[in-house]
């Protein structure tokens, strides 16, 4: 019954071909001597230089798509856009981890290996065609993540979030897992496209329970990877627990995936019951903006108020879900890779303070950070500004496509909600540039840079893409908005 | 001679001035010098703005237009008439003469204090120039940022908390502006500030729109009772953000009702009049008894903004009422053109008031009225512009402070007697609290050891004071050219007043 077609190899070459590399670099890795460990690094980032290569050169015209493995994996505009910034983000988390994992003697092979694996688990996820490859590549994902939060095995805190995210994680695959079966056992297909054509959503329909009961248990699972409230617990603990660097990853890339999964679920196999997951998702959108806003204000910790200011945005997210329509998804694929990027820097300028021995996590050690070095303050309040919606820059306009979105599907009461919540939002953020700016520092002495000249470049250039996406973001919109074109629908 | 992109250029040059002055500017000297060569060439390409506009010509001029988000037909587009000249050359010379000004009293991170300003400056210009609503939302918000920068930065003892109110405080008002801007754009398909103005609206529609235009820009101008940011902003700011503050920021708000509210909400604008009307005059009252008791100097010119600003709102609103209920473009034409020239006399007034309590807060480190006392003895130079300045901000005739108010009071006088005779208490106001405060400060003996150290203007302050001068006497003497200049749109805006939508 499944036929193997040699061509369908091809179609997913960019997750095969990352797949040999990363097993090359596991060979490689074992056979240098830890000083020469640089040369992992670089071949990490090759790799996914190359996979983003291969992606970007097939990338698919607007509209089309190809199916592979008798549908399990799908070649479309909405993965292409994910997988390029999956590979970017984790570039990125790879360019800025380095000296602050050497510093901290975790500069090891495992972290590249498990991140690299992670990456094709996104990779995976945001291709899946079917509920068996939605589940492997949520797996792969999540299992890495588990083992990199725990990679620094002598911190009892890393310990500590590990486990919380490995229980509270296994119980949201369970819930996953129980409610494919439940979509399984109403259609007796696993293939999403299939689900969407054969469910029967009607109110009449004998099927309409089960199918609604294996929706609740998709949105919780979804919600819990993505971090929506009231399934946000896990997050906080693990942003703070584990080491920046894994934060910076489950920040940004993962999310990402996230966004994909969502996606894929709710949209391409359950797109029959969008009137009953929208409304869960708004419940979700408003809950999620009110306890990530009103709970980060009380943070003194850096990297928990950003766990918090990332429940907010994931409200804001799905918000753009609300809609329902392709401008909607669009609208919320652009907002999430504003977020990743705005995340990416937030999180680097945690690690560039970072030093042997000391951790710049307290909101209190970037006190009078522009009379020690002006140049990264900048960025970094150009990160908080953007992340506060303040224009000109990229984080504003994000919100906007978002709020769009929103007032075009009728919700405005929603709409007034968020902005009610990003006003209170700007009060944190406002205090780290306050912290940066208006107070003195704790030390005068300039502040000591790594020596990474390649981790300060990147970062710089992060954080000035916020300024310039700021005002050059109609590309990039267009690239959100021709992902989710469909077919027909390119004549618009 | 006609420069092409010359809006651009004047939005532009500032800020990449700042890029500069932070790139070059580690040496004070540098900083200043090029902040300031880069504020003055603004300034001096703003006048062909001014010698280039054609009156005859309706509509806007100097049209920039390239598509900056087709998808969501947002244009980078500019545009200016009479009114948007006039602030935009009152911008650039206010500018200037912050920077040099701020020369002498900005002594910690020059450089970023400079770059700050410019790249304000640069952000105000763009205010007044879009003809995009996004590209006006992006611009109208973008100053909270360098504003917020500098009140923290080089502010008072509470600046923290000033600055911090200040910028949530506007936020919340502009946020829901956004939220009209978005529902307008969903009506019409673009965002182009003409498209919305012929946007067909219900009348309930357009109350939710005027009251989410009024929050955004009755915080800005403020008005009462949303003024509360403004004293602390004002007391806690360094002289240079308050002069921006007082004579720039806060016309963008009047700015926004003349641009947003009046042609795209007119019925509604028209019904809720009353309300913007009776605010008015509770400020122009109300915060003018406010004014008389305050101690600190600052926070009585604030004060006395906001019930100026007053002045300006009732201006705006009772040509409404003219036109639409009496049916009197010729008084509705009074009353905008008063508010107008109002606005840009309150722009140079409240600004040299400021730049005055500066350059006495430089000498003895202290905004208190109690602590000064017969500085025309030590101080004569200083003593004549203050008293000049003080004159006009009571609306003495002869000084651009009078021109204003009596246009005003004269419309407001053809709609109904009363609100003219309300408005006119602030004469009596204005000069009590105004006078009382030069009587206690410049007159008398000498007030204390310090004063009597108190060293008179130099070569600096005496140029910056003397061309708030000027400004302040020719419109008050000759306003004619002021007038000229933003009659066409005055007149056009009195012609869409009267077009009802709903």
């Amino acid at each position: 019954m499944i036929e193997f077609n040699p061509n369908d190899l091809l179609v997913m070459l960019p997750e095969l071909f990352l797949l040999g590399a990363t097993c090359v670099i596991l060979l490689i890795d074992l056979f240098i001597k830890p000083s020469q460990r640089d040369v992992t690094h670089w071949l990490a980032l090759l790799a996914l230089v190359i996979a983003g290569a291969l992606v970007w050169r097939d990338a698919p015209g607007v509209g089309e798509g190809v199916s592979a493995f008798n549908g399990m994996f799908l070649r479309d505009g909405v993965a292409t856009v994910l997988k390029l910034f999956v590979l970017l983000t984790t570039g990125l988390v790879f360019v800025y981890s380095r000296d602050y994992l050497r510093d901290r003697k975790l500069f090891i092979g495992e972290f590249y290996l498990l991140l690299l694996f992670a990456t094709i688990g996104m990779m995976l996820l945001v291709s899946a065609g079917n509920l068996v490859t939605v589940y492997l590549g949520f797996e792969l994902l999540t299992l890495s993540s588990y083992a990199l939060v725990a990679l620094n095995r002598d911190s009892a805190l890393s310990s500590e979030a590990a486990i919380k995210y490995f229980v509270l994680g296994a119980l949201a695959s369970g819930l996953l897992l129980y409610g494919m079966s439940m979509i399984y056992g109403a259609t007796g297909t696993l293939d999403l496209a299939n689900i969407h054509a054969i469910a029967d959503f009607s109110v009449g329909s004998p099927h309409r329970t089960l199918l609604a009961f294996g929706l609740v248990f998709l949105v919780v699972g979804a919600a819990f990877k993505l971090g929506a409230a009231p399934f946000h617990m896990w997050l906080p603990d693990v942003y703070q627990g584990a080491p920046t660097a894994i934060t910076l990853f489950i920040g940004s890339a993962s999310k990402l995936a996230a966004f994909g999964m969502t996606y894929r679920l709710l949209e391409g196999a359950l797109g029959g019951m969008r009137a009953d997951w929208t409304l869960m998702l708004s419940v979700l959108a408003v809950l999620s903006l009110a306890v990530g806003n009103v709970f980060a204000i009380a943070q003194s910790n850096l990297k928990r108020m950003l766990a918090y200011s990332t429940i907010s945005h994931i409200g804001f997210l799905l918000l753009g879900f609300v809609n329902g329509t392709p401008a909607g998804f669009a609208a919320a694929m652009f907002y999430m890779i504003c977020y990743a990027l705005m995340a990416t820097v937030a999180f680097g300028m945690i690690m560039l303070l970072a030093r042997a021995g000391f951790e710049a996590e307290e909101i209190d050690d970037f006190k009078g950070l522009n009379q020690r070095n002006p140049w990264y303050a900048g960025i970094m309040a150009i990160t908080m500004f953007s992340l506060a919606g303040v224009p000109p820059l990229f984080g504003f306009f994000a919100k906007l496509m978002v709020l769009k979105a929103v007032i075009d599907a009728g919700q405005l009461w929603l709409a007034i909600v968020a902005i009610v919540f990003a006003i209170i939002g700007l009060y944190y953020y406002l205090r780290v540039v306050k912290v940066m700016y208006f107070d003195a520092p704790l030390d005068d002495k300039p502040l000591l840079l790594p020596a990474d000249h390649a981790f300060r470049w990147t970062l710089s250039l992060n954080g000035l893409a916020l300024l310039a996406l700021g005002v050059a973001w109609s590309p990039l919109l267009e690239l959100c908005n021709r992902a989710f074109a469909v077919a027909t629908d390119i004549a618009r | 001679m006609p420069v092409s992109h010359l809006l651009s250029l004047l939005i532009w040059l500032p800020i990449l001035g700042a890029a500069a002055v932070l790139a070059f500017g580690r040496n004070p000297t540098i900083a200043r010098w090029l902040s300031l060569a880069v504020a003055l060439a603004t300034f001096v390409l703003s006048i062909p703005l001014w010698t280039g506009y054609q009156p005859a010509v309706p509509g806007m001029q100097f049209l920039e237009n390239i598509a900056w988000i087709p998808s969501l037909k947002a244009n980078y587009a500019l545009g200016v008439d009479g009114i948007s000249i006039a602030l935009i050359v009152l911008t650039a010379f206010t500018s200037t003469l912050v920077l040099l000004g701020s020369w002498g009293p900005i002594k910690n991170r020059v450089a970023q204090y400079m770059a700050a300003m410019l790249v304000l400056e640069g952000f105000l210009i763009g205010v007044f120039a879009a003809t995009d609503a996004l590209l006006f939302y992006v611009f109208f918000e973008a100053m909270l940022i360098p504003m917020f920068i500098i009140i923290g930065v080089w502010g008072g003892p509470r600046r923290v908390y000033a600055t911090l109110k200040f910028f949530i405080y506007t936020f919340v008002g502009s946020i829901f502006m956004l939220i009209a801007l978005i529902y307008l754009h969903m009506k019409t398909g673009e965002f182009s500030l003409a498209a919305f103005a012929q946007a067909s609206l219900s009348a309930r529609e357009q109350a939710w729109l005027f009251f989410a235009f009024l929050m955004g820009f009755a915080i800005k101008v403020p008005m009462w009772p949303v003024h509360t940011w403004l004293p602390d902003a004002h007391v806690e700011a360094p002289t240079g953000g308050s002069v921006i503050l007082a004579a720039i920021m806060l016309k963008v708000g009047v700015y926004g009702f003349i641009r947003f509210s009046l042609p795209i909400t007119p019925d509604a604008s028209q019904e809720y009049a009353w309300l913007v009307i009776a605010v008015s005059l509770i400020a122009i009252i109300y915060i003018g008894y406010v004014a008389l008791v305050q101690e600190d100097m600052k926070k009585l010119i604030a004060y006395s903004s906001v019930a100026h600003m007053g002045f300006v709102t009732l201006g705006i609103f009772i040509a409404l009422a003219l036109v639409r209920v009496h049916g009197n473009p010729l008084g509705a034409r009074l009353g905008l053109q008063g508010a107008m020239v109002q606005m840009i006399s309150h722009g140079f007034v409240s600004a040299a008031m400021f730049t005055c309590i500066g350059v006495m807060y430089d000498r003895l480190h202290t905004r208190l009225i109690k602590d000064y006392g017969g500085l025309v003895n030590v101080m004569p130079w200083f003593a004549t512009f203050m008293v000049l300045f003080a004159m006009a901000n009571c609306g003495l005739p002869g000084t651009s402070g009078f021109v204003g108010e009596f246009m005003v009071i004269l419309a407001a006088f053809q709609d109904n007697p009363l609100i003219a005779l309300a408005a006119a208490f602030t004469l009596i106001i204005g000069a009590a609290y105004t006078l009382w405060l030069i009587k206690r400060v410049i007159f008398g003996d000498v007030g204390n050891d310090k004063v009597a150290k108190m060293q008179d203007l130099d070569v600096r302050e005496w140029i910056v004071l003397g061309a708030f001068a000027i400004a302040v006497l020719a419109i008050g003497i000759y306003p004619k050219p002021l007038t000229d200049l933003m009659e066409p749109a005055v007149l056009h805006l009195v012609q869409q007043l009267g077009l009802a939508k709903a």
